[in-house]
């Protein structure tokens, strides 16, 4: 049954007795068309753009843990479309399109917010790298706004504006940019796909990829071997281990990414913000948290939690930024593991075996890509071809150097982004 | 996270940067798959890892072995005997 404003009226009045499991708890079939392993948000929305774009129902999401249980519910719930090269440019443009379109799609209030992300600016050179960056979103059919520091100063007023060692000259405003209620994403997708006929196991880990003449023909795992004609992996920082288990050694390294969150808070912080002299980035959830986070903590790691020095960093910028946040309490911290790439941009393609799909590298900005990956990653698997706005998300291009994506121009190495 | 350094002995782990796994084998000659597969391709092990680090304050490259699912580390030995 759907979610309307009348069934939860009918549900008051009948002291919530109607609500039922949203999905199913079905055992593994011995046999599918299409085996996604990942139960994530890019598993699940892929899972679920198989259904509905392709009409292919016979397929089965395999997840070690619970579904959501990873990054899609452990990062700061930032949706945006704001990046500048070719490539990343269509791409997001093309997930944010689908955010816009997801609630009405899904049936599910997923609470996409469109608050606005503004990325401050603090010298003449970044303001131009912005300027720069906001003509290649306008260029794209997205949105942006160059503000000068008195616009600024006019949406954000509770910034540090006399903070004369990082002086905020402006900021890119890209007002469709937002947040949006992580879990529910991963729940809307996984009830879609199920709704649909697919089935979504849980406490399933894949322990191996069986291969037969270059082609997969199944996996094996803690519930049994499952036999498939195709295969996706979308496992995001354990991307390294999946594909070992097809003997694949992948450009990837995992670290981990903190995020933090403060007690509840009346509404003082109207937008997502972004600090340009230090990594930090906040926004306040409905509840009234903020929810901020700030950049890795730059070595590898699979431990989902971090540690001292980088949430350090992040207090102190964001203090210097916002004083006013200098009294909330921190209530919690966590850590994800984030697929690094060399070049920071994610790889949707195909593998070197046959039948076997690649879904990862998305770096610590998987959450706003959940729609386009998903619907990309389907549209590779069913038609074995690359989706055009994911064309340029090329497995091989760092072994030939042709069609890296460096987005932030520090160059194509492990450790550098 | 601290590493105890053979030199400079129990040091905070700012002061250190990571730069790599020490397993690879830099290759020799031309561009090649090997290439690739030194700059690019990592075996990034959930466990027990070897990397290189380096000591800012005193220059120092270090072969640290740690785990990566715990955080625990298990050695720290020079990259060279001193000499």
């Amino acid at each position: 049954m759907g979610y309307s404003g009348l069934r939860i009226i009918k549900e008051a009045l009948t002291s919530q007795r109607g609500w039922k499991p949203v999905w199913r708890d079905p055992e593994p079939k011995p046999d599918y068309d299409i085996l996604i392993i990942g139960g994530g948000g890019h598993g699940l929305a892929t899972a679920f753009y198989l259904a509905k774009e392709h009409g292919l129902t016979n397929v089965a999401v395999l997840e070690k843990g619970y579904l959501g249980g990873g990054n899609v519910g452990r990062n700061t719930t930032i949706v945006r479309a704001n990046y500048g090269l070719p490539g990343n440019s269509e791409f997001y443009s093309h997930s944010l399109k689908l955010w816009e379109g997801m609630e009405r799609e899904l049936n599910f209030n997923v609470m996409h917010s469109q608050r606005g992300v503004i990325n401050l600016f603090h010298s003449d050179g970044q303001r131009d790298a912005a300027a720069r960056r906001g003509n290649a979103m306008v260029n794209q059919g997205d949105d942006a706004i160059l503000l000068d520091r008195e616009g600024v100063r006019a949406i954000l007023p509770y910034l540090d504006f006399d903070n004369l060692r990082f002086p905020i000259y402006g900021g890119l405003y890209h007002p469709r940019g937002g947040t949006a209620r992580h879990d529910a994403v991963a729940w809307g997708y996984a009830r879609g796909a199920d709704r649909r006929g697919v089935d979504l196991i849980q406490n399933c880990e894949v322990t191996g990829i069986d291969i037969d003449n270059g082609r997969v023909t199944g996996v094996q795992t803690t519930r049994g071997a499952i036999r498939a004609k195709k295969i996706g992996i979308v496992v995001a920082g354990r991307s390294s281990q999946v594909a070992a288990l097809a003997g694949l050694r992948l450009p990837i390294e995992s670290h981990v990414l903190q995020a933090f969150v403060t007690e509840g808070l009346k509404p003082c912080l109207d937008h997502v913000v972004t600090f340009g002299m230090g990594h930090f980035y906040i926004s306040q959830s409905d509840k009234g948290g903020l929810v901020f986070g700030g950049d890795l903590d730059f070595y590898p790691s699979y431990a989902a939690r971090g540690n001292p020095p980088a949430a350090e960093h992040v207090m102190e910028a964001g203090l210097a930024l916002m004083p006013m946040i200098g009294r909330a309490k921190v209530l919690r911290s966590w850590g994800g593991i984030m697929d690094m790439s060399p070049d920071g941009s994610p790889i949707i393609d195909r593998t070197p075996v046959e039948g076997l799909y690649l879904n990862c590298g998305w770096c610590y900005g998987g959450f706003k890509a959940v729609p386009g990956s998903g619907f990309s990653f389907a549209h590779l698997i069913a038609t074995d071809r690359p989706h055009a706005p994911a064309a340029r998300y090329r497995l091989d291009r760092f072994a030939t150097g042709a069609g890296l994506m460096d987005e932030e121009g520090t160059g194509s190495q492990h450790n550098l982004h | 996270m601290r590493l105890t350094c053979p030199f400079s002995g129990d040091r905070d782990s700012r002061e250190f940067s990571v730069r790599g796994g020490a397993v690879l084998e830099r290759p020799e000659g031309e561009w090649s798959a090997e290439w690739d597969a030194y700059l690019h391709l990592r075996e990034n092990p959930a466990g027990e890892s070897r990397e290189f680090w380096y000591h800012d304050p005193t220059g120092t490259w270090l072969i640290v072995t740690r785990n990566t699912v715990t955080h625990e580390v298990l050695s720290v030995e020079p990259a060279r005997e001193p000499g």
